[in-house]
């Protein structure tokens, strides 16, 4: 047979081992359509456990109780029980190891992302008693007179 | 066939392709929950509840530091707009920060960087609206890909696998929602995972957990006793662009047309 017909015969051969020898070498093996099928499960497999593998840092006000039961105790009867400790106090990762103590956060703003006055009567804000943080004791900690974990309105009037 | 058929056939068949396919399919989540029988035992759902939603943006903050985000880069897997609807019927939204800051003025941010106040009076109606990755049941972004680099799970999340993802920013294009966007460190795509380290250990979503006027809650649309999913049966509720018939399954109470 003429040579000159088998030579681009033998590259082309050459050339389609040579991307099934890359795709079996770049491919992962846990590659594949998966449960979801050909449409939307192509994935490797392996990716689904490193997403579960990922830290968990917010660890909720359960975790808070089995040490700062008092803390618990004492915002549960008051207009602040249903937020979590974590939103004022960032997340527990770690602690109390390390970090050993969790950021005590007495900034203002804290208070005033659900605080501050908003005149808007169909959100749900409109059920949170605002201020106007230029007229309310501006430049002075909310802790200061209100107790971040039971909020009464103090009645000493200033 | 005659000249006459012919034309009204084809004006019959031409009608019948302008309608998108998908205005034909209105969204039943009974029919989510009747499909494979006794195969898959969870697929995750979420609820939004416009109404209770304050704007405080705890779950933007919780988000960003429960999945390794930038703080003060500008992108966020949840975030929190605020709609503020004009008597004179505009309608002005914003989300500065994505929300992550909470809205503690009444100045709303426009495009252009200036801001804009608007008087109590001349307000209809104002509101938050918590968004995030719907989990399509029919996922465009997912469609798109080239590489199988995202890909829905069994029980319905949407992932992207960092170490297949090259960066084409197909996936972020096809979102009807603009869930997607590229990490600011790896230079993947990334996106809401549903918190699918937590919900598989039985926990919820930071941001569920953050939320404090239970404004966002995740389900299981599996489960006929789940509260959400007896919220989401027995009711009046909305999805995000419906008409893009991706099946988005983060439900909402108290959407208002406003809302895009
Ligand atoms: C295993 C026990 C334990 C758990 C669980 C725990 N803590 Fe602590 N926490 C401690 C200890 C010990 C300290 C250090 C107390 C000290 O030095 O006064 C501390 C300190 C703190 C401080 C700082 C107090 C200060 O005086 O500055 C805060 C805030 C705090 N914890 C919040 C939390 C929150 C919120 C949670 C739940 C998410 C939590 N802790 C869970 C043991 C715990
Ligand atoms: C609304 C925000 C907020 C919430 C919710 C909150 N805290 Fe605090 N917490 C504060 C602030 C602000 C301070 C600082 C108080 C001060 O300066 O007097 C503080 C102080 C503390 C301290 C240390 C100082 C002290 O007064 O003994 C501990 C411990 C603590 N919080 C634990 C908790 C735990 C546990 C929870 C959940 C049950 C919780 N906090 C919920 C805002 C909050
Ligand atoms: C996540 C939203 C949120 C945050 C953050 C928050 N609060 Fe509140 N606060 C509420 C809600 C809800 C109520 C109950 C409704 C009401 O009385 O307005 C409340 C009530 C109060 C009250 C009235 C309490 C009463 O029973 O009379 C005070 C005072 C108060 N908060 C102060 C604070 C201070 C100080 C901070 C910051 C440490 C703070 N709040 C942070 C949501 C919040
Ligand atoms: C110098 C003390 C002081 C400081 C600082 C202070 N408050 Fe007050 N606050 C009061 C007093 C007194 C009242 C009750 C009388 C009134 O309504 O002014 C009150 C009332 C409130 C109320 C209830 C308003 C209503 O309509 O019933 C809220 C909410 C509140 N404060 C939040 C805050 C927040 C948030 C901060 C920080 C940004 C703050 N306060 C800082 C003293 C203070």
């Amino acid at each position: 047979m003429n040579n000159h017909v088998f030579r681009p015969l033998y590259l082309a051969l050459a050339i389609v081992a040579l991307v099934f020898l890359a795709r079996y070498l770049l491919v992962p093996k846990d590659f594949g359509a998966h449960e979801r099928g050909y449409m939307y499960g192509w994935h490797r497999k392996g990716n689904e456990n490193e997403w579960k593998a990922v830290t968990v840092k917010y660890k909720t006000s359960a975790y808070c109780k089995e040490c700062h039961d008092d803390k618990v105790a004492g915002i549960s009867s008051s207009s602040h029980r249903f937020i979590a400790c974590e939103n004022c106090h960032g997340p527990a990762l770690g602690h109390p190891e390390d970090p050993m103590k969790l950021n005590v956060d007495t900034r203002r703003e804290l208070c005033l992302r659900c605080h501050a006055f908003l005149p808007y009567p169909s959100s749900g804000r409109s059920a949170i008693r605002g201020i106007d943080p230029e007229v309310h004791y501006p430049g002075k900690q909310c802790s200061m007179c209100h107790n971040p974990h039971n909020p009464r309105i103090p009645t000493s009037r200033s | 066939m005659n000249r006459r058929e012919f034309l009204k056939n084809s004006i019959t068949v031409i009608a019948g392709l302008a309608v998108p396919l998908s205005a034909l399919e209105f969204i039943n989540p009974k029919e989510l929950l009747a499909d494979k029988p006794g195969g898959e035992k969870v697929r995750w759902i979420f609820l939004v509840d416009t109404q209770k939603c304050v704007g405080c943006g705890l779950c933007v903050m919780a988000c960003k530091a429960e999945n390794e985000l930038p703080y003060d880069a500008d992108v966020s897997r949840t975030w929190v707009e605020r709609y503020v609807v004009t008597r004179d019927g505009n309608t002005l939204i914003d989300s500065p920060k994505e929300g992550r800051d909470g809205y503690t003025s009444q100045k709303i941010t426009m495009g252009d960087g200036t801001s804009r106040n608007v008087r109590p009076e001349d307000i209809e109606k104002a509101f938050f609206v918590p968004k995030l990755c719907n989990q399509c049941e029919n996922p465009a972004c997912v469609q798109v890909c080239p590489l199988g680099a995202t890909y829905q799970t069994q029980d319905g999340v949407v992932l992207v696998d960092r170490k297949m993802c090259m960066g084409c920013g197909y996936c972020i294009m096809a979102c009807p929602y603009a869930a997607r966007f590229f990490h600011p460190v790896y230079r993947t795509a990334e996106k809401c995972t549903f918190c699918y380290h937590r919900i598989t250990k039985g926990m919820k979503t930071a941001c569920v957990d953050a939320c404090s006027f239970d404004a966002r809650r995740i389900g299981n649309l599996r489960d006929p006793n789940d509260p959400v999913t007896k919220t989401i049966m027995s009711g009046r509720i909305g999805v995000l662009r419906e008409e893009y018939g991706t099946k988005p399954q983060v439900y909402y109470l108290g959407l208002s047309r406003e809302v895009k």
